[in-house]
């Protein structure tokens, strides 16, 4: 189970999170949402301690996330980042970088045959060798959530998995990660700005306001009340085909 | 179907492997090449001769006492500016970063100018003046000053690059105002300095192998090969930080910690070869730009690569600058800069047409 709580950062001008906190079970996909400048990138951020939160603690499993030494933390808690700096290196090696806090000197044939089972089962077996420049954007996001994957973390971050995917791939992205976090029974907190797609794919659904929580919960508390609170639009959330549909008018 | 992934992979990394071992042939091959060049025209089998103890009086004293630190030389000094250019890159997040277009090599050739002109580190002139015999009596204050001045620039592109968030654009081009800054202050010293001093600086900035002796050698090679050590040691913190700052602190890369200690390692083995051989450009750009195509950006094989490359380079440039318009030699600063900026942009160009 993680536990997050009371959560606050600032710059010298401004403070972005105020006492931000929730929980989720093992396994549970957690929708992060409000409009840009709300602070949900800097919760994520802050979680895997990338920023220093200046109050706040993370519980993984009743273990305080943020006593953990660099290489703890970073076996602990995966991140996949908003915007990825690409290099001239094969899709193995980028996936294999996501154990280096295991690696001590060298590579050793766990890390190898880990790295080969996690990207056989996010599909990129008939890519390993190809140049991580010169994939597909879906493509990338898959070597990404690979390269977290590797780690066998216990929490895993997504910074807006889904950005800059085209609608086949954002559905088969978060469909992916929905299916890993229940397989692997990791808690994934993802910042995601579609809301049909978290309705979708997550379990909950945290809501940010000025770097405030507004609320909370399971599906039952994405309403027109909360979205026009928090993003300022007027919207409907509709039964379509059996799945709740948010139209904005 | 894991097994045979694995094998591909596997077999890739052979691939690496088999070039880091060609690198090293190549190396040994270029330091024939070096010993065997010269007015004394020695044969490989001559010199391979002395090498293992069979050499007459004559041949021991080219090979120990002329070619051999010439050829040592080259070889640390290529290897600690390609070292220093290959890690700045990564940990400045730069391409065209290196000793001499950040200004580092500048900065260090202006305290090693001061270190000559007012701290006595002085000069011994042999033998009628003549430039080709000037040497320094005391490499530990040049040494001193030129690292003084390398981590001065060092600490400006840091803070540049920490505080204000610079590009990569505007840290190249602040490395090319603390270039003339430095560049400005040289000609100053010169200008207020007598004429032998004056031939003294200006004979330092052309750059030179034949400079150094035994004891500056072992200085450069202490230092690069500590620093090399520390490299290496990092190679998977610099492969995190390929990904980009916030992805190798989510590896547990002490991200503000490596960049510093890389930095200041860099500015140490630069502004030390810069002491003792005056400042030698695009060699620390280009070695780790040619080993990028061979072995990719994998720091593992980039790093030892790229310190092989750089000193082959090197080795290979001291054999043109001494048999293009022999008996005389060219100045190797001047050589590497004519030769090195038209590979560079060679590499631009084919670098642009693989995108």
């Amino acid at each position: 189970m993680i536990e997050i709580k009371d959560i606050s950062f600032s710059y010298p001008d401004a403070d972005i999170l105020k006492g931000v906190g929730f929980t989720a079970e093992s396994g549970e996909v957690v929708g992060l949402l409000g409009n840009n400048g709300a602070g949900k990138s800097t919760l994520v951020t802050c979680l895997n301690r990338i920023r220093k939160p200046k109050t706040g603690t993370l519980t993984i499993d009743g273990k305080n996330a943020f006593q953990l030494g660099r290489n703890e933390l970073a076996k602990t808690v995966a991140y996949v980042a908003q915007k990825n700096e690409l290099t001239h290196t094969t899709v193995f090696d980028c996936v294999l970088l996501g154990r280096k806090p295991y690696i001590k000197w060298s590579v050793s044939q766990e890390d190898l045959d880990i790295c080969s089972r996690i990207m056989d089962r996010v599909g990129l077996l008939d890519y390993q060798m190809r140049y991580v420049d010169e994939l597909s954007g879906g493509e990338l996001q898959k070597v990404m959530l690979a390269r977290a994957l590797v780690a066998e973390p216990k929490l895993l971050l997504l910074d807006e998995p889904t950005s800059n995917l085209d609608p086949k791939n954002q559905y088969e992205m978060m469909a992916l990660v929905q299916e890993v976090a229940k397989e692997k029974g990791i808690t994934v907190i993802t910042v995601i700005h579609d809301l049909n797609l978290a309705l979708r794919f997550c379990d909950q659904f945290y809501f940010l306001k000025a770097g405030e929580g507004y609320s909370y919960g399971g599906i039952e508390t994405v309403t027109p009340e909360t979205l026009q609170a928090v993003y300022g639009i007027r919207a409907e959330v509709l039964d379509v085909k059996g799945r709740k549909t948010v139209i904005i008018e | 179907m894991e097994k045979k992934q694995l094998t591909s992979y596997n077999q890739y990394i052979k691939r690496k492997w088999a070039i880091l071992i060609g690198m090293l042939v190549l190396l040994l091959a270029a330091c024939v090449l070096s010993l065997s060049a010269g007015s004394a025209n020695l044969r490989i089998a001559d010199i391979l001769r002395t090498l293992f103890g069979g050499g007459n009086r004559q041949e021991n004293a080219i090979i120990w006492n002329v070619r051999m630190p010439r050829v040592a030389t080259a070889m640390v000094v290529g290897m600690a500016l390609a070292l220093s250019g290959c890690v700045m890159q990564n940990v400045l997040r730069n391409p065209l970063a290196s000793a001499s277009t950040l200004g580092v090599s500048q900065g260090a050739s202006f305290g090693a100018a001061i270190a000559i002109v007012y701290f006595g580190a002085g000069i011994q002139v042999n033998a009628g003046g003549a430039a080709s015999a000037l040497t320094v009596t005391s490499p530990t204050i040049v040494t001193l000053f030129a690292f003084l001045g390398g981590i001065a620039t060092t600490a400006v592109i840091l803070a540049l690059a920490r505080f204000r968030g610079t590009s990569p654009a505007t840290m190249v081009l602040a490395g090319v105002a603390i270039s003339s800054m430095f560049t400005g202050g040289t000609a100053l010293i010169q200008y207020f300095a007598d004429d032998v001093m004056v031939a003294t600086v200006v004979y330092w900035t052309f750059g030179s192998l034949g400079r150094a002796g035994w004891s500056e050698i072992a200085i450069i090679a202490v230092l690069s090969t500590a620093a090399f050590g520390f490299f290496f040691c990092n190679r998977w913190n610099y492969n995190a930080m390929e990904s980009g700052t916030h992805t190798a602190k989510s590896l547990g890369v002490p991200v503000e910690r490596l960049i510093v200690v890389s930095m200041l390692l860099c500015a140490l083995i630069s502004s030390v070869a810069v002491a003792f051989v005056g400042c030698i450009s695009f060699i620390g750009l280009i070695a780790s730009h040619i080993m990028r195509r061979f072995v990719g950006n994998d720091y593992r094989f980039l790093i030892p690569c790229s310190a092989l490359c750089g000193s082959i380079l090197l080795l290979l440039s001291d054999v043109v600058s001494r048999v293009l318009v022999a008996p005389t030699v060219l100045p190797i600063g001047a050589l590497t800069s004519f030769l090195g900026a038209p590979l560079f942009l060679y590499l631009i160009v084919k670098g642009g047409k693989r995108k």
